[in-house]
C-alpha cells in the first residue's frame, strides 16, 4: 500500500512538471494557432541557464540560495528566449502555419546543436541542497522532497494562471483573442502585444519546467536534448487536455503523469518492459483521439 | 467640414474573387449615411476594409487620416465604434468583461449604456454566449457606444431580430447619431428611411447611386437599385 502511495505521489509530481511544460504550449496554440516546436528549447535554455547560475555563483551563497536563484533564472531565461523568438521569428509569419512549424523546428535544431557544441552532449549536474535529495517521512512513507517542490510549483502556476486569465485585463484580452482575434483588434486593442505576452508567459513556464524536471526526475542532470524529450509529453498532454484549455492541460498532465508512473512501476519492473510507461501515454493519446478528438476540455475545432 | 470617411477607388479581392471594384464615396461628418445594396454586393467588406480587417488597395481616409496599411487597432483608436454583422460578442466572457474589453479610457459611459439597455446591467455576470440574439446585439451596440466615438460603423443591426427590438435599436442609433457620425449598413428599408440622411448604393462591387435619403421615396429607383418594393 505504501509503495502505491509513493508511486502515486511521484506520478502527481511528474504530472505537475508536464503541466508546466504543456500549459505554455497550449496557450500559445490556443491564442495564436502557432504550433511551437521550439518550446522544448525554452525548457533546455532554462535548465542550462539554471546550471550556469548554480555553478558560476560563489558557493558561499549556500546551496538553497543557489538553487532558488537557478530556478528564478531558468524561468526568466525561458521567458526572454520565448519573447525574442516571437518578436523576431514568429511575428513575420502569422497566418503561415507551415512556415511557423519549420522555423521553430529549425530554431530548435540549430540551438540544440549550439548547446552541444558549447557544453558537450554529456549530461551536466546541477548542484542542489541536500534536503532536495532527502525524503520526508509521513507515517510509514518516505516521500521525496523534490516531488513536493514540483507539486508546489505546478499548483502555484495553475492558480496564478487561472487568476491572470480570469481577472486581469490582459488575461481577458487573451481569452477574447482565442475566440475572435479580429474583433479584439476592432475594439482598438493591439493583439500583437498580447501575443508577445503569451509567448513570454509560456516561455517562463517552459524554463521552470526545464530546470524542475532536471532537479526532480533526472537526478539533477541536464542535457541539450532533454527539453525536446519533455516536449513530446507536453504535446501529448496538450492534445489530451484540449488545445487552448489550461484546466484541460492540468487534468491531462495529472492523468499522463500517474499513468506513466503506474505502468513503469507495476509493469515496467519486468525485464524488457522498461519503456512501457512511455508507451502507455501514447496509447492513452490514441484512445482519447479516437473517442474525443478535441480533447477532454477542448473547444470544437 | 471634412468628411468623416472618404474612400476612393477601393479594391478588395478575397480568395480570388474581386469583391470591391473601385468603390468611391464619402460620409459627411454628422448624421447617418446608409450603405445599401443587395446581398453580397460588398457592403460588409467595405466596412471591413475601412477598419483594415481585409487587405485593400485605394485611398481610405478616416477622421482626417490616411489609414491605408494601418493596423486595425490604430484605425479604431482614431475614434471608431464598430457593430459587426454577426455581433461577435465574446461568448466565453461575461457581459461585464465584454464591456471592459471595449473600454478605451476611464471616461467609459457605463451609466449611459446601462440606461439604454438595463437588461445588460442585470445580466452583467452572465456569459455572453448564453444571451439571446437580441441581448447579444444590445451588448454589441453597447460596446460601440461605451466610449465617446466620433464615428460609428454599424453593420445590419436589425438582422434576425423581432420588430420591437429593431425599432428599439433604431431609436438608440438615432440618439447616437446626434453626436456621432454613423455609417450604417442595413437591409430593413423602414429603418433606413427613419435614420438615414444620405444613401450610397453598391452593386456588383461598385457605387451605383449617391444621394439624399429622400431618393428612397421613389419606388421605381428603389426597385431598380435594391431589387425590392419601395413601399416599406
Amino acid at each position: 500500500m505504501s509503495a502505491f502511495l509513493v508511486i502515486t505521489f511521484s506520478g502527481i509530481a511528474l504530472g505537475a512538471i508536464y503541466f508546466l511544460a504543456a500549459s505554455g504550449l497550449s496557450l500559445i496554440y490556443g491564442l495564436m494557432d502557432v504550433l511551437n516546436f521550439a518550446h522544448g528549447l525554452f525548457m533546455t535554455i532554462g535548465a542550462y541557464l539554471g546550471w550556469e547560475i548554480a555553478t558560476r555563483l560563489p558557493s558561499s551563497f549556500g546551496a538553497p540560495a543557489l538553487i532558488t536563484l537557478a530556478i528564478v533564472g531558468a524561468t526568466l531565461g525561458g521567458a526572454v528566449a520565448a519573447g525574442i523568438t516571437e518578436l523576431v521569428l514568429i511575428r513575420p509569419l502569422y497566418g503561415k502555419p507551415i512556415s511557423q512549424i519549420l522555423v521553430t523546428i529549425g530554431l530548435d535544431l540549430a540551438a540544440v546543436g549550439l548547446l552541444m557544441g558549447g557544453f558537450g552532449s554529456t549530461a551536466l549536474q546541477i548542484p542542489v541542497p541536500l534536503w532536495l535529495i532527502e525524503p520526508t517521512r509521513i507515517g510509514s512513507m518516505f516521500l521525496p522532497n523534490a516531488n513536493f517542490l514540483a507539486l508546489g510549483a505546478g499548483v502555484v502556476v495553475l492558480v496564478v494562471l487561472e487568476w491572470f486569465l480570469a481577472r486581469t485585463r490582459y488575461g481577458i484580452i487573451i481569452r477574447a483573442g482565442v475566440e475572435n482575434r479580429e474583433m479584439v483588434r476592432a475594439l482598438g486593442i493591439d493583439v500583437g502585444r498580447a501575443f508577445t505576452l503569451v509567448f513570454v508567459i509560456g516561455g517562463a513556464m517552459a524554463g521552470l519546467a526545464g530546470i524542475l524536471y532536471a532537479v526532480v526526475f533526472s537526478g539533477d542532470l541536464i542535457s541539450p536534448t532533454q527539453g525536446d524529450s519533455l516536449l513530446i509529453f507536453a504535446f501529448i498532454v496538450v492534445v489530451i487536455g484540449g488545445l487552448g484549455s489550461i484546466r484541460g492541460s492540468a487534468v491531462a498532465a495529472l492523468v499522463v503523469g500517474l499513468l506513466q508512473d503506474y505502468t513503469s512501476f507495476y509493469i515496467g519492473g519486468h525485464s524488457g518492459w522498461a519503456q512501457i510507461g512511455n508507451l502507455s501515454t501514447v496509447l492513452l493519446l490514441a484512445v482519447v483521439l479516437e473517442w474525443r478528438p478535441r480533447g477532454l476540455f477542448g473547444r470544437v475545432v | 467640414m471634412t468628411d468623416a470617411v472618404a474612400v476612393s477607388d477601393l479594391h478588395v479581392s478575397i480568395a480570388g474573387s474581386h469583391i470591391l471594384q473601385g468603390v468611391s464615396f464619402n460620409v459627411p461628418t454628422g448624421g447617418v449615411t446608409a450603405l445599401l445594396g443587395r446581398n453580397g454586393v460588398g457592403k460588409t467588406t467595405t466596412l471591413r476594409a475601412i477598419l483594415g480587417l481585409v487587405a485593400s488597395s485605394g485611398q481610405i481616409q478616416v477622421l482626417g487620416h490616411d489609414v491605408e496599411n494601418w493596423p486595425t487597432h490604430r484605425i479604431v483608436r482614431l475614434g471608431i465604434g464598430y457593430v459587426p454583422e454577426d455581433r461577435d460578442v465574446f461568448s466565453a466572457l461575461t457581459v461585464e468583461q465584454n464591456l471592459r474589453l471595449a473600454e478605451s479610457s476611464a471616461a467609459a459611459r457605463y451609466d449611459d449604456v446601462f440606461s439604454l439597455f438595463p437588461e445588460l446591467k442585470q445580466r452583467a455576470r452572465q456569459r455572453a454566449g448564453t444571451l439571446s440574439g437580441g441581448q447579444q446585439q444590445m451588448l454589441s451596440i453597447a460596446r460601440a457606444l461605451l466610449n465617446d466615438r466620433p464615428l460609428l460603423l454599424v453593420d445590419e443591426p436589425s438582422k434576425g431580430l423581432a420588430p420591437k427590438l429593431v425599432s428599439e435599436f433604431a431609436s438608440v442609433l438615432e440618439r447616437a447619431a446626434e453626436h456621432s457620425t454613423v455609417l450604417l449598413v442595413e437591409q430593413n428599408l423602414g429603418v433606413v428611411k427613419r435614420l438615414a440622411d444620405h444613401v450610397v448604393v453598391l452593386d456588383h462591387g461598385e457605387v451605383v447611386h449617391r444621394g439624399g435619403a429622400g431618393d428612397l421615396d421613389d419606388p421605381a429607383l428603389v426597385r431598380r437599385l435594391l431589387g425590392v418594393a419601395g413601399a416599406a
